[in-house]
């Protein structure tokens, strides 16, 4: 095969709901390959059967998230020569949800999670033809947020949802960053501070900062997002006085 | 018989990019309940990956900005076989649309005085790319996701659909199947609008995804519908090109916006030695003045890197077949020269094109600050596709709509950047009203057991057959037909090539029923590429035919055999429909007569 670097052995998890395991391929590698292209030589010349999400091969659809020799990646971004590849190298879905089939998991509960989140609501319009005037500077922190591709690779290696599967009581960083988009937006008027204690469940979040390391956008999940909404929520609720005298200052100030 | 779950619906979208999502928001603020089918999850389609932004003339940059410098530059670009009247609505409307976007949560860059911020692009003339940074695409998508499940469209994620359901020449539904489990969906509903989007997965090299399959053409085309303009294929001039897994990755037109420039091997700036007549008063004819206009100079006129896509496309083609083309066999897209006029050029780069350094410096090893990109042309758009009426939408069978890439008529023989994702929101909005409003007034159509029936026996019948995974199998068939495509149909077209294709794809017709899958209906992308095989053949050939019967260079299509324009082809789009016989029928329809008013504007716009 021209310019081969020789042959790689893929370790893949075949299964579904009722279990599975990982089975071994072999596969001709080449310059420049990413995880997703040796899974799609094997499905095209191995195994047609062999499930697998994808589409833009970019890394900016969020589709192709699964577990690469143990962590969280994009297998479009993920390239072989980053890899050992005297080793086989493992591919398994992301752990955290239901397996569907092979490299698919039942990612649907993340689409439930979004619809419960209070949505956006503009305050009226700066300028008489019904549009808004916005710093540059003011926008640069949620269009921060705004890079996610919803990949999920957050809510997989997330411990409160992976290890201890409180995914009725936890909305996941994802939609934490989420949240923090709207609730920073310049324009946004909603108040979404009670849901995120209760409903949200933000208190769960004990900022290991795991979901920050795997984040292929490199957006400062915790940092930037996480904590600026725990101390939004601290301030609301677990501290009265200190909310009394913003009250009182304020309307001294008017 | 086959199993089916049926829902009901009055309009039926099929397709969620920025077209599907638009449309279903549309016709549910229209009253109308609304289904919403898409083969990937919601937010994955293919206008995540737009970069460049979305034209709208809203003058925030350049006051000279109106809807007629956008409808003239629209039509010029298009080479004037353009749906006037699509032209004419997309540029009245993409403003309002945009600002749309705006109170729904999008965050656009801002200029100066707050406003939403303007890019300079390829054919328009004055800045007017609304974007966010290189990943427009997202910011759009993801604002009409957000605000669209909360307007209650019920969304079918995962779910193709295989044939659209007619009675008496009417839409009454469609019949899919669930990619999770492989089980079969009936919907019922009185309007169906697609928005399916392209076709490049009928080439090797593409920018497009596997879903890109031309499933609303061909879903459409079998229903009766007419096609239009099919052999306007457009090849973005600039894709990745190395390292091989990497090939036809798109790179942005917002590098050149941005002041990137193309050089062949010697260091030449190829773009000057070939400038179209109908563009030189609008080109800048040295560097300095080039240069000037993408820092934002408005008495400066645009780089010849900035001409049309069709145009560039061929002259890249051109610099590597005459041997001056780079060691992978493209051209040098360099943005790193910028060293040389800004400070800081670095940062520059990476805040106005972060995807872009990021792409190339995680999947090419390449940090584009310091060095020139390997660039060469990708199959990125088709023009062409489903005839329809430019106020409402609707194609040529009663009840059945279409918006975005899988209608023809706004771009005409050539999209403009920028222009696609506007397409999309003004047409996806005015097709979902028209929808709800045919859906208001016409009652539900009867659906035929018989032809369910059918639909469900062909879906199942590759598992009747014995799989070959590695000789016969359907990857093989696709593959073989995308060589094809791009040998033989691709950038520079011949009769005798052209021919050879149709031979071709008749016998890949041949192959493709016979081809037999493994494993069973869960989640089995072998058995969804071996259905695929029918849509892509179908559009394949349509656009080998068109391209055939096109004897001359226009737009997208380009003839080694006829190069240049002829003005009688001028004059006609070409039209596809399906023969009594199952056979495809080709008819040159005259286009009509422009209204005074347009033509003045075009005038005024020379």
């Amino acid at each position: 095969m021209p310019g081969s670097l020789g042959v790689a052995t893929f370790r893949v998890w075949r299964g579904d709901g009722q279990g599975g395991a990982l089975v071994d391929y072999e596969t001709n590698v080449t310059p420049g390959m990413v995880v997703l292209d040796a899974v799609h030589q094997i499905q095209a010349e191995q195994a047609n059967d062999l499930a697998v999400r994808w589409n833009c091969k970019a890394g900016r659809c969020g589709s192709c998230s699964a577990e690469v020799n143990g962590s969280p990646k994009l297998m479009c971004m993920t390239r072989l020569s980053e890899l050992p590849l005297d080793k086989p190298v493992t591919v398994e879905p992301m752990r955290s949800f239901p397996p569907i089939k092979d490299l698919v998991a039942d990612v649907s509960w993340n689409f439930r999670v979004k619809q419960r989140i209070k949505q956006f609501k503009p305050r009226t319009p700066d300028a008489p033809d019904g549009t808004w005037r916005m710093a540059q500077s003011d926008v640069d922190r949620v269009q921060e947020f705004r890079k996610c591709i919803e990949c999920f690779l957050c809510q997989d290696v997330c411990h409160v949802l992976r290890d201890h599967h409180l995914h009725d009581e936890f909305v996941g960083p994802r939609f934490l960053v989420h949240v923090a988009a709207l609730e920073m937006h310049p324009l946004d008027t909603e108040d979404r501070v009670e849901e995120l204690r209760q409903a949200h469940g933000i208190g769960y979040c004990n900022i290991t900062k795991c979901c920050t390391k795997v984040c292929p956008e490199h957006i400062t999940i915790t940092d930037n997002a996480i904590i600026p909404l725990k101390e939004r929520v601290v301030d609301e609720f677990y501290d009265p006085l200190g909310r009394l005298l913003k009250v009182f200052s304020r309307s001294q100030g008017s | 018989m086959s199993d089916y779950q049926t829902f009901e619906h009055d309009v039926l979208v099929i397709g969620a990019g920025g077209a599907g999502l638009r449309a279903a928001i549309a016709a549910s603020a229209a009253g109308a309940s609304v289904g919403l089918v898409c083969k990937s999850l919601l937010g994955k389609a293919h206008t995540v990956m737009a970069e460049g932004g979305i034209a709208a003339a809203l003058a925030n940059v350049d006051d000279r900005d109106s809807w007629r410098v956008h409808f003239a530059d629209t039509m010029r670009g298009g080479q004037y076989l353009n749906n006037w009247r699509m032209a004419e609505l997309h540029a009245k409307e993409a403003p309002d649309r945009v600002r749309e976007l705006e109170a729904w949560g999008a965050l656009f860059d801002r200029t100066a005085d707050g406003r939403i911020l303007q890019r300079n692009f390829g054919g328009h003339k004055y800045p007017r790319l609304a974007h966010v940074g290189d990943r427009t695409g997202l910011e759009m998508i993801r604002t009409l996701q957000d605000y669209g499940i909360h307007q209650g469209v019920d969304v079918h994620m995962e779910c193709t659909v295989l044939e659209l359901l007619t009675e008496g020449g009417r839409i009454a539904g469609a019949f899919a199947y669930d990619r999770e489990r492989g089980r079969f969906r009936l919907f019922r509903c009185k309007a169906i609008v697609l928005a399916t989007g392209g076709i490049g997965r009928a080439y090797s090299i593409t920018s497009n995804s596997w879903e890109y399959t031309g499933d609303g053409q061909a879903l459409a085309y079998r229903a009766g519908a007419a096609l239009q303009d099919m052999e306007f294929v457009q090849f973005h001039p600039t894709g990745m090109i190395w390292p091989p897994s990497v090939r036809g990755i798109l790179v942005t037109e917002g590098v050149r916006g941005e002041g990137g420039v193309l050089r062949n091997k010697d260091g030449r700036r190829f773009m000057f030695d070939d400038i179209p007549e109908n563009y030189r008063s609008q080109t800048a004819d040295n560097e300095e003045e080039g240069w000037r206009y993408t820092q934002g100079d408005k008495n400066a006129r645009r780089p010849p890197e900035l001409l049309t896509r069709d145009h560039v496309a061929r002259c890249i083609v051109r610099e590597v077949r005459e041997g001056r083309g780079s060691p992978h066999g493209g051209v040098f897209l360099d943005i790193s020269w910028i060293r040389e006029r800004l400070p800081d050029a670095a940062k520059h780069i990476v805040r106005k094109l972060p995807s872009m350094y990021h792409q190339f410096k995680q999947l090419a090893d390449i940090d584009i600050t310091t060095t020139p990109m390997e660039v060469g042309p990708t199959t990125h758009y088709i023009m062409g596709g489903i005839r329809v009426d430019g106020d409402t939408q609707m194609s040529t069978v009663p009840g059945l709509f279409a918006a975005g890439e899988c209608a023809a008529g706004l771009h005409g023989a050539n999209r403009l950047g920028g222009n696609s994702l506007s397409d999309l929101l003004v047409f996806g909005k005015r097709a979902g009203d028209a929808a709800a409003q045919w859906a208001c007034v016409h009652g539900a159509a009867a659906v035929d057991s018989g032809r369910i029936e059918e639909a469900g026996r062909c879906a199942l019948a590759p598992f009747e057959r014995s799989a070959d995974a590695a000789r016969g199998g359907p990857y093989q068939v696709q593959q073989e037909l995308q060589v094809m495509m791009q040998d033989l149909v691709g950038i520079v077209r011949r009769e005798s090539e052209m021919e050879r294709a149709l031979e071709g794809i008749d016998g890949l017709k041949v192959r493709a029923r016979r081809v037999g899958v493994a494993g069973n209906r869960e989640y089995n992308p072998g058995w969804h590429t071996a259905l695929d095989l029918a849509n892509l053949l179908t559009v394949s050939e349509a656009v080998a035919r068109a391209a055939l019967e096109r004897k001359e260079s226009r737009g997208g299509h380009f003839r080694d055999d006829y190069p240049e324009k002829d003005p009688a082809h001028g004059k006609v789009n070409i039209v596809i429909r399906k023969g009594e016989g199952g056979e495809m029928q080709l008819s040159r329809e005259p286009i009509p007569e422009m209204p005074a008013e347009l033509k003045r504007v075009i005038e005024e716009q020379r």
